[in-house]
């Protein structure tokens, strides 16, 4: 069993395989499901994966860079959120359902 | 007036003919057509004349007028002006082109009249003039060739006039694909003086070739002559190729006259007149040409005795005289070669016009074996095809005796002639005499022997105007040329003013002191078997007529051979036409459809075989092109990675 000391130790590689665990999930979510709403809420789990390194980086470093490009990040979220979220009503009302194949309309 | 404006206004006139009746050309008015027709042809006429009077005031070296308009084909060493040159030889064949196609435009107005498409016959007609004119006056090969295919173009729609009788439409073919075959003999000509002397422009090569020639291997030049020469006998019906012009006789009767025998089949005489300054350094390539010439005029004229269509006779005479000009070329006697051109254009044309006035009032009816008694029907027309018929079995004082004897007794003399040749020249005398003879006994002389329902009539005047001009020009058109020997008996010594004309721009060949009683001598040969000829035919089909039948028969397979021509068309037909038509058949059974198209088809498969697997990639799902972004990154990223 692991002692305390090793468990509260948490460092950088430890932020770094949890923001690719949860960028993982986000992405098979993206690639495998074919309802919007979940899509996007895989999108949002990549977002926030990847604001999870820039702390941990920030942390490390010492530097405030980082913090700043989370702020960033979130704001466009939220916008992206609101696009998307706006879509997926858009399609809802056409289709009364929201399955990412209405929007498979590009094959050549 | 400047000569560039009127070597113009010469082209042009035809052409806006062309354009006038080719652009209406549904209309059924012969007279309107063939008024604007000969209009042109008529002001083309003026032209030649205002040029050759321009021509002859200049002194004798400095006799050509040459405009080059611009430069036409400029590709590294090659250089085509397009330009155009009239000097002693284009000036007689400019005034012979326009002069006699006026005549036989006039002609056509009445030959045509009853036609359902005038304008197309004057629209192509025009088209013809225009194409031979650029073919004489052109100032190098190049321009040449592009009038020479242009002629070979008109006389396949002439030929081929009347379309719906498919043995017209083939004659028309067949004149056009033989005359392909030698066309492409003229293409390789050009290539090798091209290639071996760096120009194509007649003035460059006939000053350079002279020059060059003691210095250089004159074997480029013999094989270049001998290539051109290949395109002289398509053109203009020698052996091998002479098998089209009997029956470019489908064409109308005034066609024949113009192009089959008044100007385009002496294109050839005159691309070798033109460049007989140097000829006469390719003395292996003159002895092909005299011999192939001398044969062709004897073929011919066996054959054109036994033939029964007035148009076939005449076809083969034209052929044989044709063989007459060759020979001439090929023994040095440029001059006289020029000289029987312009002669034959007259009697020849007057013949085959005057034949066409028979065929109107004989509705359409070609044999002669079905006339005979015409000429109390038809007094102009017999009186005029008289004339022609004593020049063209060379009697003096008519144009063809003067060049035909120039030709026989140059063949004689001339360092390149022989005596065999002389001989193979004589006898054909003695046969044009003798197939001349039974044409004009079968046609106009003797007991009718058509039935009581045609009614015979003379022609109207557009018809008979050209043949009284043409007959009078078939007797006083050699006095041009009294050789000689002759003019030093005759009152007021006339000189050969026709040679004196010629003399700067041809060839000459080196002579022996002339022989004056052998050339009387032989003067009188040539004549006597001439009247020899005629009489003897005379008194075959006149006096006795049964005899023919009796000499055939006794002739048995001789007369069976000549008659049907010598077997020529079925030797082609049995050794060249049908085994390369065979071997195509093999080749696209076996080899084209075996290999090239299945090659060509595994190529196609390949591809799209190929395409429907990397199609899958493409399948429009936008989760899928995520997908392959998001292994695209995982890729660059593992390769940054690994690299460090």
């Amino acid at each position: 069993m692991p002692s305390t000391e090793t468990i509260l130790n948490v460092g950088l590689t430890h932020y770094l395989a949890l923001s690719a665990v949860i960028f993982s999930f986000g992405m098979i979510a993206v690639l495998m499901r074919k309802n919007v709403i979940v899509m996007l809420m895989g999108v949002e789990l990549m977002l926030n994966a990847v604001n999870l390194s820039f702390i941990a980086f920030a942390k490390e470093s010492g530097n405030l860079s980082g913090h700043i490009m989370v702020f960033f990040v979130m704001t466009i979220a939220a916008a992206e959120a609101g696009v998307g979220l706006a879509l997926a009503v858009a399609i809802y009302k056409k289709f009364h359902e929201v399955n990412i194949r209405f929007f498979e309309h590009l094959r050549g | 007036m400047n000569h560039a404006i009127l070597i113009l206004t010469l082209l042009i006139a035809p052409l806006l003919g062309f354009a006038f009746n080719g652009l209406r050309f549904r209309s059924h008015n012969a007279y309107l057509a063939g008024s604007v027709a000969t209009a042109a042809s008529f002001i083309s006429f003026l032209c030649s004349l205002a040029l050759f009077f321009q021509l002859k005031d200049l002194p004798p070296e400095a006799r050509h007028l040459t405009s080059r308009f611009f430069d036409w084909i400029v590709v590294g060493d090659l250089r085509v002006p397009f330009g155009f040159t009239v000097d002693q030889i284009s000036a007689i064949m400019i005034l012979i082109i326009t002069g006699v196609g006026s005549l036989i435009h006039l002609f056509s107005i009445g030959y045509m009249s009853h036609d359902e498409r005038p304008s197309k016959y004057f629209a192509y007609l025009n088209l013809f003039l225009f194409n031979m004119l650029v073919l004489v006056l052109g100032d190098n090969l190049l321009i040449t060739f592009v009038g020479w295919e242009g002629v070979g173009l008109c006389s396949y729609l002439l030929i081929g006039f009347w379309f719906s009788d498919p043995a017209k439409a083939a004659a028309g073919m067949k004149a056009f694909v033989t005359n392909r075959i030698g066309d492409a003999g003229f293409l390789i000509g050009m290539f090798i003086l091209f290639f071996t002397y760096g120009t194509l422009t007649y003035s460059d090569l006939l000053q350079l070739i002279p020059q060059v020639v003691e210095s250089t291997w004159t074997g480029p030049l013999t094989l270049a002559f001998l290539f051109l020469f290949i395109g002289a006998t398509g053109k203009s019906a020698q052996i091998p190729l002479y098998v089209w012009l009997p029956d470019a006789m489908a064409g109308p009767t005034p066609v024949s006259a113009l192009i089959h025998a008044a100007t385009m089949v002496t294109a050839g005489v005159y691309l070798f007149v033109r460049l007989s300054p140097a000829l006469i350094f390719a003395p292996h390539a003159m002895e092909v040409i005299a011999w192939t010439g001398a044969a062709t005029a004897l073929v011919a004229a066996t054959i054109g005795i036994t033939q029964w269509d007035i148009k076939k006779i005449l076809a083969y005479s034209t052929v044989s005289q044709l063989g007459y000009m060759f020979l001439a070329v090929g023994v040095g006697a440029f001059g006289a070669a020029q000289f029987h051109l312009m002669t034959h254009a007259f009697f020849k044309a007057l013949m085959f016009l005057g034949s066409g006035s028979v065929i109107h009032a004989m509705h359409e009816e070609q044999d002669v074996r079905k006339m005979g008694g015409l000429r109390k029907y038809l007094p102009i027309t017999h009186f005029t095809f008289v004339l022609g018929w004593l020049a063209i079995i060379g009697i003096p004082p008519f144009a063809g005796f003067f060049s035909k004897d120039e030709i026989l007794w140059q063949a004689f003399s001339s360092p390149h002639g022989s005596k065999a040749l002389w001989f193979v020249g004589a006898l054909t005398a003695a046969c044009t005499a003798f197939y001349m003879t039974r044409l004009m006994a079968l046609t106009f002389w003797g007991k009718s022997r058509f039935g009581k329902d045609v009614h015979p009539h003379e022609s109207p005047p557009s018809m008979t105007i050209p043949l009284m001009v043409l007959g009078l020009l078939s007797v006083i058109g050699g006095w041009v040329g009294i050789p000689h020997v002759l003019g030093a008996v005759l009152p007021g010594h006339p000189s050969n003013l026709f040679e004196g004309w010629l003399k700067p721009v041809i060839g000459h060949v080196a002579h022996h002191e002339p022989n004056v009683i052998m050339e009387w001598a032989l003067m009188g040969v040539s004549v006597s078997l001439a009247g020899l000829g005629a009489w003897f035919a005379y008194h075959n089909y006149l006096v006795q007529p049964n005899l023919p039948k009796a000499v055939a028969a006794k002739l048995g397979p001789v007369y069976r051979a000549v008659a049907n021509k010598y077997y020529v068309d079925e030797f082609y037909d049995r050794f060249l036409i049908n085994p390369l038509i065979a071997t195509s058949k093999a080749i696209w059974l076996y080899i084209d459809v075996n290999v090239i198209d299945k090659v060509t088809y595994f190529a196609g498969d390949l591809v799209s075989g190929l395409a429907s697997f990397a199609k899958t990639v493409q399948n429009g799902k936008t989760q899928s092109y995520a997908l392959y972004m998001a292994l695209g990154v995982a890729i660059i990223m593992t390769f940054v990675m690994w690299r460090g």
